[in-house]
């Protein structure tokens, strides 16, 4: 290929990590994330529909460390591809599109996918610990 | 840069690279299932909190119940339409080899697929019977 005679954008490590570049770089990477987890889901709903035996794994699985760090994951994942998500709802509607819009519209993702997890993570350990 | 000599002409460019006649109908998709997932998700997650540590007899006491069931197969359901639609446009940007491209757009679709039907399948069998 010949080289281009016209500038080239630099490559995307050159430049400074913005808000808006890194919430939607995770809107990507929390989608994968949550693909992952369906995978899991399919299993969890298959050991149920299985037997109590299976079940059981399936429930020791998820109450084991890399279980809880996986939900954890999955659940901070949801959250913020929620939220997000539905700033990206916003934008299709022509609402928000101006930069300090979009800045304020970032900052309450970030702070709402972080308060929701919590919440579901007091009302989850709460649940646990009583069942 | 250097215009490579060509005998197509503009109009045979133009339809031999143009439009692939999808239109929005991909885009228009993915934001349905995210409107339809916005309250599914929501539904999910507080679920699964009430369900969390139970044993099999909770989660068939739960999916018994006409709601949770429909509610659980339109996640289902959802979510893997919304992953199939999610996951192909990331493909298409980081996977430029064609053959690779290819593969992994069906790999995609049928996992997805397999995944959708298996989880409903679960959550028929956990409604009905089990």
């Amino acid at each position: 290929m010949p080289a281009a005679e016209r500038p080239l954008s630099p490559h995307l490590q050159i430049y400074k990590p913005q808000l808006t570049t890194v919430l939607s770089i995770s809107h990507r990477a929390t989608g994968l994330a949550l693909s992952v987890g369906t995978i899991f889901l399919v299993w969890w709903l298959l050991a149920g529909a299985d037997s109590p035996e299976a079940y059981a794994e399936a429930q020791g699985f998820f109450g084991s460390w890399l279980g809880i760090i996986l939900l954890i994951g999955w659940t901070y994942s949801l959250f913020f591809h929620l939220c997000n998500g539905i700033r990206h709802l916003a934008w299709d509607t022509g609402y928000g599109l101006d930069l300090p819009r979009t800045y304020a519209t970032g900052w309450a993702v970030v702070a709402a996918s972080a308060a929701l997890t919590v919440i579901a993570l007091i009302a989850g350990f709460a649940q646990w610990s009583h069942a | 840069m250097t215009e490579q000599a060509s005998l197509r002409s503009p109009l045979g460019k133009a339809i031999g690279l143009g439009s692939a006649k999808e239109g929005v109908v991909h885009w228009w998709r993915q934001r349905l299932s995210a409107v339809a997932l916005v309250p599914l998700a929501l539904w999910f997650v507080a679920s699964l909190i009430a369900h969390l540590g139970g044993d099999r007899a909770g989660l068939v006491a739960w999916l018994h119940a006409p709601v949770p069931a429909i509610l659980m197969i339109l996640l289902v359901g959802t979510v893997f339409y919304h992953t199939v639609l999610g996951v192909q446009v990331v493909i298409e940007d980081y996977v430029h080899h064609e053959a690779a491209k290819l593969t992994a757009l069906i790999v995609l679709r049928l996992a997805c697929f397999l995944l959708a039907v298996a989880g409903i399948f679960a959550v028929l069998r956990l409604a009905f019977g089990a």
